[in-house]
């Protein structure tokens, strides 16, 4: 991931070097904080909902990677892990939930389904919840083991770490047309 | 309260107990009548209110209008469908033997017990008989996957009622026991494991000792569940006489498996149409008098103790021996065979490609999976694929008849009912 | 095992069922003339003798290129006396090919024949809810017909409102 860092013009005044540097020093330990206190809401619909109960409990055990805190509310939640098959009935609702959602936030597809609509290759299912909304994280398999989704919620840490954070961030919200959001 | 003064017809000026004030509240839910002007009477509003579909209490696929007064549910209308990913169709575009992974995630707590009721109506309707050691290892691992079932439930359950340390103990339960799945099948959630004409592999060498070990261990974590919840007295407050069915009303729902035991029917499959090896085993079926979630609960804690024994009779009985029918027909041949003989390839080719000839005509197979009866309406045009694959799930009468249970009780007594009826969204919306 | 019920079932009403046949694995069927449903299976459940108190599993089939196109299957239980019977009714296409709803009989067939129509689209009448069931209102067609393609999807549409779902029966205060 290039940092907005490395898009810096070379020749720059003292006034904004020093913006800059603090800018960086701010996004890294604003990234740092962010990618361990990680909320997730739990977005569960299928199959992959039982290894998400195992993910989540003593064994496996997310909370060592500061991912274990589900919130019910996606208005408190900043990671969105849609767990198992979103079919187009459900499609509406899972736009919905990611509409709520404050920023930052990011996504995981948590499984097969999630990710590509697996072997359901048929008229009620959604090939892959990347149609709906963005996706940050991939995690294959029919339903992953434990180990997979921790992978990637390590690969997402990394993400979070090297994006740019702002203390504040007045971008307007993207505007994504159609679909039921109000 | 058709002469409305003031919000909701109440006139909040007017003496307790007087015409103005409405009807009084009833007794020992609001502030005793009579304390004059402190008094506030609280009148009980109509309101419409949605639960779900993305709600943890609607286990993510089920949506739940609710039509409230004050908190006494006086209407619910439910609206499924959002796990609907079209099991039937897809299996009538695949050959027989691709079927099994989608019965895996019928209900994906209890996979093998989808597999092996599926074989067993494919196996009905091709008059084919398994081999002994292939209906041993059938049950096992039923019965082991009912185990985890039920865990899962009463974890579940626990925890929406507010014991976190019940789910966590259940989980670690359902995870020695997949472990050992995983070794017997190679998944630790949606197995595949069945076969038409037998089961795809034996068991490795020392599973068997591994597998009573583990028992033993669940067997005390279950136990301690039971010491944890049987005497609770938040749990047995919120479970004992809420969401009651009484037998007429089970039967006429159509309630199948532990929650029609609950409510005094004993009706097992396993007990009334023995299949497999139920018949040479000796366990009871446990059933409840009052029908309430309380029972339904305790049900499950007994069922599991009847797995427990079953599978321990299984592992004694068994012999070794084939665990899948020689007839290149219906199985695969085995790998020197393919690689090495002509037949072999041949075999293998038309069962991989064109599916396994299952003769024409239509049956209905059932089996008591953990939720109730499991049922495979098949019909089969003598081709390689499935014409009509209807699957009778266990959950769904019980989902269906949620707004009869919970009318005219307190909506927070909605979560330990719908939790109790064990809505599996894979098996009910399919 | 129970040639009774089908020997009384076909005693009882010789117009309406016929061609009675024992199916692989010795289950008893028989057909049925779809008009007089309702009171052979009230006959079923109410005759003490044959006590059949559940209907466990409704389905329909669809065999395209046949006439009459369509099929409902009723899969019916007494756990009184531990018997089974399955009867099918033929149900032509189209809307003269109504079939009398049993939720009288049986409450727990109402999702049944909702399925049944929603996959289907076989009416039945009598039924005091006829909505779709799994899909939704703005699906055109029924996915389960053996003429609508397997990948046959439908452009995505907008959640529905609260007041969209709740249109049962209820008190008039509803907003």
């Amino acid at each position: 991931m290039a940092s907005e860092l490395d898009g810096l013009p070379v020749i720059a005044t003292r006034r904004e070097e020093a913006e800059g540097f603090l800018q960086g020093l701010v996004s890294k330990s604003l990234g740092w904080a962010r990618k361990y206190s990680l909320f997730t809401y739990p977005f569960v619909t299928a199959c992959c909902g039982m290894e998400y109960m195992t993910m989540a409990s003593a064994r496996y055990d997310s909370d060592r990677f500061g991912a274990a805190m589900p919130r019910f509310s996606p208005r408190q939640a900043d990671l969105l892990m849609v767990v198992g098959t979103v079919n187009c009935k459900q499609a509406p609702i899972l736009r919905r939930v990611y509409e709520q959602m404050a920023d930052p936030k990011w996504v995981m597809a948590f499984g097969v389904c999630a990710s590509s609509g697996g072997f359901y290759d048929n008229y009620a299912t959604v090939q892959g919840i990347d149609r709906i909304i963005p996706v940050d994280v991939y995690v294959p398999g029919c339903p992953p083991r434990p180990e997979q989704v921790l992978d990637g919620i390590m690969l997402l840490q990394k993400k979070i770490q090297n994006q740019s954070h702002k203390l504040i961030d007045r971008k307007p919200l993207p505007v994504i047309a159609g679909g039921a959001g109000r | 309260m058709s002469e409305a003064k003031g919000v909701g017809g109440i006139d909040p000026r007017a003496t307790p107990g007087s015409a103005g004030a409405g009807e009084r509240p009833p007794v020992g839910t609001l502030a005793p009548a009579g304390e004059g002007e402190l008094y506030a009477p609280m009148p009980s509003k109509h309101m419409v209110i949605n639960l779900g579909p993305s709600h943890p209490a609607m286990h993510g696929v089920t949506r739940a209008v609710v039509e409230l007064n004050g908190e006494i549910i006086e209407e619910m209308k439910l609206d499924i469908g959002f796990l609907h990913r079209g099991f039937e169709k897809s299996c009538e575009n695949v050959t027989w033997g691709q079927v099994f992974p989608y019965t895996d995630r019928l209900n994906y707590v209890s996979s093998i017990m989808n597999n092996v009721g599926f074989a067993l109506a494919v196996e009905k309707l091709a008059k084919l008989d398994v081999p002994e050691r292939a209906k041993y290892l059938r049950v096992i691992t039923s019965e082991i996957h009912r185990i985890c079932d039920h865990l899962t439930l009463v974890g579940a359950m626990a925890m929406e009622l507010g014991a976190m340390t019940v789910f966590l103990y259940g989980i670690e339960a359902r995870d020695l026991l997949w472990d050992r799945l995983a070794e017997l099948c190679g998944a630790r959630l949606t197995s595949n494991y069945a076969r038409i004409g037998g089961v795809a592999r034996d068991m490795p060498e020392g599973w068997q000792e591994k597998t009573l070990k583990v028992m033993d261990r669940v067997v005390a974590i279950r136990e301690e569940i039971g010491q944890l919840l049987n005497r609770n007295r938040i749990f047995i407050d919120r479970c004992r006489n809420t969401g009651k069915v009484s037998r007429e009303d089970a039967l006429e729902l159509g309630f199948t498996g532990p929650c029609l035991r609950a409510s005094g029917e004993p009706y097992d499959v396993r007990k009334a149409a023995p299949y497999l090896v139920y018949d040479r085993l000796d366990f009871d079926i446990p059933v409840g008098s009052n029908g309430d979630n309380f029972d339904r609960y305790l049900m499950r804690m007994e069922e599991m103790r009847q797995s427990d024994k079953i599978v321990r009779q299984c592992f004694e009985q068994m012999a070794p021996g084939e665990i899948i029918v020689q007839d290149f027909r219906y199985a695969l041949p085995p790998k020197p065979l393919v690689y090495g003989t002509i037949e072999g390839v041949m075999a293998h080719f038309k069962l991989v490609m064109e599916g396994i000839k299952i003769p024409a005509g239509e049956v209905y197979s059932y089996t008591e999976a953990a939720n109730g009866e499991l049922g495979f309406y098949v019909v089969s045009d003598g081709g390689g694929r499935p014409y009509k694959l209807g699957l009778r799930a266990p959950g769904w009468p019980m989902l269906a008849a949620l707004p009869v249970m919970t009318k005219g009780s307190l909506l927070s007594d909605l979560i330990p009912t719908f939790d109790s009826i064990n809505m599996i969204g894979g098996e009910v919306e399919q | 095992m129970s040639k009774a019920v089908i020997a009384a079932l076909v005693e009882r009403f010789p117009d309406a069922v016929h061609a009675p046949y024992e199916g692989v694995g010795g289950d008893d069927c028989a057909f049925v003339e779809r008009s007089r449903i309702v009171d052979v299976c009230r006959f079923l459940k109410e005759d003490p003798a044959l006590a059949f108190n559940m209907a466990p599993y409704i389905t329909a089939v669809d065999y395209l290129g046949a006439t009459p196109r369509f099929e409902v299957v009723y899969n019916l239980l007494s756990t009184v006396h531990n018997k089974r019977v399955r009867l099918r009714v033929k149900v032509p296409e189209g809307p003269e090919g109504v079939v009398p709803s049993v939720t009288s009989l049986w409450r727990g067939a109402d999702w049944f024949e909702r399925y049944c129509w929603d996959m289907y689209g076989i009416p039945f009448s009598g039924h005091p809810d006829m909505r779709r069931l799994l899909m939704y209102d703005e699906f055109e067609g029924h996915p389960l017909r053996k003429d609508y393609p397997l990948r046959g999807r439908q452009p995505l549409v907008a959640e529905r409102e609260v007041h969209d779902i709740f249109r049962g029966p209820g008190p008039a205060s509803r907003d």
